[in-house]
């Protein structure tokens, strides 16, 4: 279907452009607080009297001088003049720096709206914002929100349809800046004239003064003179300012935008600290932070082990009351593949998956995570990434694919690479369900435990080897550290409920007939039959029984589903019968690290290409063969 | 007692000091390999001069005046440390005491000129970063670009954000270092002239939290550590 208008939702990163988004289209879009989670263009429909609207969500941009790769998709999309009407959402509580991103947005010309969002926590911080002043002074409108509430959103799209339909001359907004400036700009655009790049020409000119690599590689293709008639103005302005040309600009734009803020914002400062500021005090402290952050990871761990534990018992209990107990081939493929690859998926996705989800939706939505990228820059300097990688790190705790997209808020290509291969080491939720419900449920809490550290061991040990061997050294952190909220409790079900619905649709079925074909093989000896070909490995090598050949193959497709497999592969329900504790363990260490799920090879190479998710994939299957042999050797001595 | 021999003491109490700026007599003889009661008797001879703060129970921490000698010292060291390793090539466990010899003789005159030609290096090759001049220039770029610069001295003292106290309000003066991340920071609002202050620190050399223009960020100290502010 043809949209009647489109709708770019833009602006800084963290001040609820997907909160809007999600309003407007009544989609699940991952919403957090933590600045850099939305890294791909997101699109969703609105039925708004009567017109279809598309709306576009975008990554987080501080300035169209673009840095990462997520602010080159959101440039990219705004310049080429894509969207009839761009909504610029703000956030009111630092209007000075959301200010000097709507200027640039201003000098594009692209019609503009203001959503003035988080007027509620600004109110809280003793800001209030003249927003008639401020729509009069950019000459834009402005709509004062509370995107988590739904206030105003619904007038932004009221205003941006006027917008789009009014015509708009170009430049009569932009900023001016001083005369030395001004007369270069002109010169410049004269230059221009005649290449064609189909962004606005007063734009295009400001950006070559800049110096902006990608602009300036782009009009150096069509035509050299004018890069060369860029640099010698550019050099001419330098001189006269004694700053890099692009400082300068920069400098203007702030001064405009400060002066702007001095005129609608009235500030009173509280005189004690906000809650916000003494949780701070407490999570960032340089002993206190690494306590508190330890005891978090800890308490998940062992909360989500017993639970988990617990819970699957539970539902084991009370399916096998009602077991009929007959023999016989129809029974046997109905009960021990159907019923019980039914409960052990349910007890794994409910016992386990969905309330991590739950814990990791408000560790995100509270504002833990930049803590912990704080806390973690100078530790993670040693494995040659910067704090900020910590947070696709943890999110590749809930599940490796988001992770690696996530890993695209690293600045440059090495950092990425090395994030990316780090986060698919860290165990996803699904391995989470292989550790804990095997491991930890049969062997002891202490033995899962030991698993996760000699984990993070390895993680650290492979990014020092990659730090090693990549030429280059990590650029160092700059990220904003937002403020904490109170995470809303619909929005944490919602996005765990997000999260969770694709493994019932995708995860369910798929154990469910894995287990049916199991029993099925089992039946009819072709188990045997493939277990007896995997034997040099599985049984020669690792000491694990031979069945568990047909599980590493089906734990490729989905890692959780090993487990279940497992149940049922071991006919009763009960695993002890079919495995020892050694093996448990080995069986659990090998499903750690052999080989990313097929979702995250697929996710490996959209992001990196063959090649890289090639060696990745490798690395990690001969890595885990070779660790699972070792550790069965030597755990046979103990246990 | 030879100026240089001061001069080696200045550079190990500046080394050693802690946060809170005093250092112990026996860490400072330990480090120079001398006995504890000859380094307590430089110590009165500095303090004669007013270089340092002492007494006995507290140990010893640099005036004002030695601090600014002290840090030139650095300066001089490490960019005759650039000096050896890019233009002489001298291999690198050399030029550490190399360097050590050349600064106690290297006029500021020549150090001006060492930096020029090395064209306003920030860091040692070592990866300690350089402190910057003390000329009435606002940023390296003038200073490489002008000819006949007038060496005059700066009024007030610059320092790096880095030594900040936390909560002490500062201007910047200038951002040192290249492209992208010189641009980044300006996005976020550090221009020269703006006021940041110091929130907060992590240990063991982490990342910053500065405020600027009513938001918080998030710094690497090695990146902080080319921001340059005056005290207000």
């Amino acid at each position: 279907m043809k949209a009647d208008l489109v709708i770019a939702l833009a602006g800084n990163a963290n001040v609820g452009k997907s909160s809007i988004f999600n309003q407007l289209t009544g989609l699940g879009q991952i919403i957090g607080n933590w600045p850099g989670k939305t890294v791909e263009k997101a699109e969703g429909m609105l039925l708004h009297h009567g017109k279809h609207i598309n709306i576009i969500d975008l990554p987080g941009i501080y300035s169209l001088s673009t840095y990462s790769q997520e602010e080159i998709i959101s440039r990219e999309y705004i310049a080429r003049g894509n969207p009839d009407v761009v909504v610029n959402v703000v956030d009111a509580t630092s209007l000075e720096r959301n200010l000097f991103f709507t200027l640039q947005l201003l000098e594009m010309g692209t019609p503009l709206v203001i959503a003035l969002n988080l007027v509620d926590a600004a109110k809280k911080k003793g800001i209030t914002i003249n927003e008639k002043r401020l729509q009069k002074l950019l000459n834009t409108p402005v709509v004062p929100t509370i995107a988590t509430k739904g206030i105003g959103v619904h007038e932004i799209v009221d205003n941006a349809i006027i917008q789009a339909t009014r015509h708009q001359p170009t430049d009569k907004n932009t900023i001016r800046y001083g005369p030395e400036i001004e007369t270069r700009i002109e010169k410049l655009e004269r230059v221009l004239t005649g290449v064609e790049l189909g962004y606005p020409l007063r734009w295009t000119a400001i950006k070559l003064l800049e110096g902006d690599s990608e602009i300036v590689n782009k009009v150096n293709e069509k035509d050299p003179t004018v890069v060369v008639a860029a640099n010698i103005l550019a050099g001419e302005i330098s001189e006269i300012h004694k700053e890099p040309c692009s400082t300068v600009i920069t400098s203007e734009r702030y001064a405009v935008a400060a002066r702007i803020v001095k005129e609608v914002q009235t500030f009173k400062e509280s005189e004690k600290p906000s809650m916000s500021e003494r949780l701070d005090s407490l999570s960032m402290h340089s002993v206190g932070g690494y306590i508190l952050m330890f005891t978090i990871m800890l308490s998940i761990l062992i909360f989500m082990s017993l639970f988990g534990g617990w819970f699957s018992e539970t539902i084991q209990n009370l399916f096998e009351s009602f077991n009929p107990h007959l023999t016989g081939v129809w029974p046997d493929l109905f009960w021990n593949g159907g019923v019980v690859g039914l409960y052990a998926t349910l007890s794994v996705a409910l016992g386990f998956i969905l309330p991590f989800y739950l814990i990791l939706g408000f560790l995100e939505d509270s504002g833990y995570l930049p803590k912990i990228a704080y806390l973690m820059d100078r530790p993670c300097h040693t494995i040659g990434l910067h704090g900020k990688a910590c947070i696709p790190l943890m999110l590749a705790f809930g599940c490796n694919v988001p992770a690696c997209v996530g890993c695209r808020i690293m600045e440059t290509k090495r950092d990425r690479f090395i994030a990316i291969f780090l986060s698919t080491l860290v165990p996803c939720s699904a391995r989470t369900v292989v550790i804990l419900g095997l491991v930890g449920a049969y062997v002891g809490v202490q033995w899962a435990l030991l698993l996760y550290i000699f984990d993070f061991a390895l993680i650290f040990l492979i990014g020092r080897i990659l730090n090693r061997f990549l030429p280059g050294v990590s650029i160092g952190i700059i990220m904003e550290m937002p403020s904490y909220r109170l995470p809303s409790g619909k929005v944490i079900l919602k996005q765990a409920w997000n999260r969770f619905k694709p493994f019932l649709i995708t995860a369910l079925p798929l154990i469910i007939l894995g287990s049916i074909i199991i029993e099925t093989m089992r039946i009819t000896d072709v188990l045997s039959l493939v277990s007896n070909a995997l034997s040099p490995v599985t049984v020669v090598w690792l000491g694990l029984p031979a069945f568990t050949g047909f599980l590493f193959i089906f734990g490729i497709l989905r890692k959780e589903a090993s487990l279940i497999l497992l149940m049922t592969a071991a006919g009763t329900g009960d695993i002890r019968s079919a495995m020892s504790p050694a093996q448990m363990i080995v069986f659990a260490l090998v499903i750690m690290i052999y080989v990313p799920c097929v979702a995250t090879i697929a996710a490996l190479v959209r992001e990196i290409g063959w090649k890289k998710a090639g060696l990745i994939t490798l690395t990690e299957i001969g890595l885990a063969m070779f660790i699972g042999g070792l550790a069965y050797r030597l755990l046979i001595l103990f246990i | 007692m030879p100026q240089e021999h001061i001069e080696e003491y200045l550079e190990a109490i500046f080394d050693i000091a802690g946060k809170d700026g005093t250092a112990k007599t026996s860490e400072i003889a330990e480090h120079l390999k001398n006995a504890p009661a000859s380094v307590t008797e430089v110590f009165q001879r500095m303090k004669k001069k007013g270089l340092v703060r002492y007494e006995s129970h507290k140990g010893v921490s640099l005036t004002t005046k030695g601090y600014k000698a002290a840090v030139k010292l650095k300066r001089k060291h490490r960019l005759l440390e650039v000096f050896l390793d890019k233009m002489l090539h001298l291999p690198q466990e050399n030029i550490h005491e190399q360097a050590c010899k050349m600064e106690h003789t290297l006029s500021d005159e020549t150090e001006i000129a060492l930096c020029k030609t090395l064209k306003g290096p920030t860091q040692c090759p070592h990866g300690s970063p350089i402190p910057p001049c003390n000329l009435e220039v606002k940023n390296c770029q003038e200073c490489l670009s002008e000819q006949n610069l007038s060496l005059e001295k700066r009024e007030k003292d610059i320092v790096a954000i880095t030594s900040l106290k936390h909560g002490e309000k500062a201007k910047i003066v200038f951002v040192r270092g290249g492209g992208g991340v010189m641009q980044r920071l300006c996005d976020l609002g550090l221009t020269n002239g703006t006021i940041v202050s110091i929130n907060r620190t992590a240990p063991m050399n982490g990342p910053l939290e500065i405020c600027v223009r009513g938001c918080k960020l998030v710094i690497g100290k090695g990146i902080a550590e080319k921001i340059f502010v005056q005290k207000t």
